[in-house]
């Protein structure tokens, strides 16, 4: 129904874009001193808190490479732009990354929807992409630039179903999935499979859509089943208002789902003692012992004066494997770089160590994170 | 029987909120036949200022509460009455779908506002008022929910005096009858209709406030959705009916939440979208509005 107002905004915004067609389309990616790599984020709206996590390590990264002299002689220079967590907006900016930037390779998104606005787009006009933490496969199916350094969903998906039956020793589960969300959706569906397979049952599955704030009919049709634990694979702003509602109700059984949970905003919204009982799986916990890590935590912290979560990690590592295919590859054009990034193996970053399958995806192990009086505590890792 | 119960209690929760931001709606609607679309983007500058004054006065308490939303309610008159100086009495004798388009225009104008001064990121609205649930055989009521009833009703009663018994709701009516009549007997027809966006404004607070009480996360693009469902309510009702715009709301919020409970939580949106084209295709005037030609 937003839509006169959404096709009002695309047509301002093709009108800004043929009238930046009129100037000169500037110099190269790599002309000058600088190499220029796009980013596209959610740095405002609804999943704000990933898009600026994400950037924040982004940022950092780059800074780090820049300091210690760059890639090929050059510094890096990042151009970012916003989406504001809106659809559409993706595509208008990576288009605008490539053909007026001139971009060398695209880093984001964190949202699998957005990431695969942008990705066609990226494919069609050779640049490579990486997504730090898309979790959906389609993203990388795309075509053979577009990659990613965190898991992907099926992973997911299978350690949620493990985690559920072994952890939570749940044995009917009821899923509450956002239908708007390819990464929603997704999750669910890799979720179900092994579920099903390893004994499990599933007694509801309810939908909603991202952006609602009434799921209370939804929640009373799901706690009617009596579910032993209940399945929430959405984002944070809807999740917060989802476990609210849902202990308002008297549901008490542990709600869990997936790396979308992973904000602080989350704990604002739901409220710490709604939160008691909730898992999510993630990518990273500042917890992590490993020095690698560490290193990336204390320079977070130094420079934002905050502790970093995963998106903030990928966001760091997906720019550093970037950087390190650019230098092995000796030169910016987006083939050789492509050809590099696909060849990347066993890099040691934030995350853990990054190695390219031939999907052009990341195979990494994952952690449970649960909420306890209002703190994220880290429960265990699961490796693939 | 329990989940039934519950679930008609979601949907009458659900279906005051709908109505209490389609009186609104109806009230600008019945004085100038016009759909003012900005109603559901001062809704949402009534939860922001809900917001930053809730964050002066201390929460949690009854008469706080009251204060925070009564200032909500003034800023959103003004806020209202500045609308209309600006952007719809310059356009006033002009046909309804200039106006009508304007008022898309000032609706895309305060989002973007919202965006630029309060930022695009949901805040967390904080619990103006003391919050409890009751359990009751199971079934769940929480006072924010009971709050809501109580003010619409209220509200809907408190119109229909204003519009019914009083000098003001008189000259409003004559207004909504004819303004040229009107004023040819001596109707400030510019303080009428300012009057009668100061109260469809305040009432957009007020809807905005219990709103975002009930759904503690709030941002500037949050009118939308209920605006265009409380128009859907409006219509449903019979727009320019008060009693009729209340009745759509209930309606509404427990069809949606009837949809979801038969399984087809999919397809909520879409039933409540269904339903419009249904009634203006079967019923054109609501289920409470009267026949009438169109004066064209």
């Amino acid at each position: 129904m937003t839509q006169p107002r959404m096709l009002l905004a695309g047509l301002v915004a093709s009108l800004a874009l043929l009238a930046g067609c009129g100037q000169s389309g500037g110099d190269g990616g790599a002309a000058g001193d600088t190499i220029r790599i796009g980013e596209f984020a959610s740095l405002t709206g609804k999943e704000a808190a990933f898009g600026q996590s994400s950037h924040k390590g982004t940022v950092l990264a780059i800074e780090e490479i820049n300091a210690a002299g760059g890639v090929l002689g050059k510094r890096i220079d990042l151009i970012s732009e916003d989406n504001r967590s809106t659809p559409g907006e993706s595509a208008t900016i990576a288009k605008k990354l490539v053909s007026r930037d001139k971009v060398v390779a695209m880093l984001g998104e964190v949202a699998s929807g957005r990431s695969l606005e942008a990705a066609p787009i990226a494919q069609s006009n050779g640049v490579p992409m990486i997504s730090p933490s898309s979790t959906n496969p389609k993203v990388t199916e795309t075509g053979d630039y577009i990659f990613r350094v965190c898991f992907t969903d099926p992973f997911q998906g299978r350690l949620l179903a493990e985690f559920g039956k072994r952890t939570l020793m749940a044995k009917k589960v009821a899923i509450f999935s956002d239908v708007s969300a390819p990464y929603s959706v997704g999750l669910a569906q890799y979720f179900r499979e092994p579920w099903l397979e390893g004994g499990g049952q599933i007694v509801s599955e309810q939908k909603y859509t991202g952006g609602d704030k009434d799921f209370r009919a939804q929640l009373t049709a799901i706690k009617s089943t009596a579910p032993d634990a209940i399945l929430v694979p959405g984002y944070y702003t809807d999740v917060g208002l989802i476990v609210a509602q849902a202990r308002q109700l008297g549901i008490t059984v542990p709600l869990f789902g997936g790396d979308g949970w992973e904000a602080p905003e989350l704990l604002q919204i739901a409220g710490a003692q709604a939160l008691q009982g909730t898992y999510y799986s993630t990518h990273f916990s500042p917890d992590n012992t490993d020095p690698l890590a560490q290193k990336f935590v204390a320079a977070f912290r130094a420079k934002y004066g905050e502790t970093p979560d995963a998106m903030a990690a990928l966001g760091y590592d997906s720019a550093l494997v970037l950087a390190d295919a650019i230098k092995r590859a000796g030169s910016t054009e987006g083939a050789k770089i492509r050809d590099a990034l696909a060849a990347t193996k066993d890099f040691a970053g934030a995350t853990g160590v990054t190695t390219l399958d031939a999907n052009r995806d990341a195979s990494k192990g994952a952690v449970i994170i649960t909420v306890k009086d209002g703190k994220f505590q880290y429960v265990e890792t699961i490796t693939p | 029987m329990t989940e039934f119960l519950q679930q008609l209690i979601n949907g009458l929760a659900l279906g005051a909120i709908y109505a209490l931001i389609a009186l609104g709606y109806t009230m600008v609607y019945g004085v100038l036949r016009f759909i003012n679309f900005a109603h559901s983007d001062v809704f949402m500058v009534g939860a922001f200022s809900g917001y930053y004054l809730g964050r002066i006065i201390p929460q949690g308490s009854i008469p706080g509460g009251i204060v925070v939303l009564v200032g909500a309610m003034a800023i959103c008159a003004v806020l209202g009455v500045v609308i209309e100086k600006l952007a719809y009495r310059p356009l006033r004798g002009r046909s309804t779908l200039t106006v009508l388009i304007t008022a898309i225009g000032v609706s895309l104008l305060l989002q973007n506002l919202g965006q630029r001064i309060f930022g695009a990121n949901p805040k967390s609205f904080p619990a103006l008022f003391p919050t409890h649930y009751f359990q009751l055989g199971g079934v769940t009521v929480s006072t924010a929910q009971i709050t809501v009833f109580v003010v619409t009703v209220l509200l809907l009663f408190g119109l229909r005096y204003i519009v019914l018994h009083t000098r003001t709701g008189m000259a409003m009516r004559a207004v909504s009858f004819s303004p040229t009549a009107a004023q040819l007997v001596g109707v400030n027809i510019d303080r009428v209709i300012s009057f009668t966006f100061a109260l469809g404004s305040s009432l957009a607070a007020a809807g905005g406030i219990l709103y975002a009480s009930n759904y503690p996360s709030i941002d500037p693009l949050m009118g939308t959705l209920p605006g265009l469902k409380a128009f859907v309510a409006a219509v449903l009702g019979g727009i320019g009916n008060i009693a009729g715009a209340a009745f759509g709301g209930v309606v509404l919020g427990l069809v949606e939440t009837g949809v979801v409970a038969l399984g087809g939580s999919t397809y909520r949106d879409a039933v409540a979208f269904a339903v419009l084209i249904l009634i203006l295709l079967f019923r054109p005037t609501g289920l409470l509005g009267k026949r009438q030609a169109e004066k064209v």
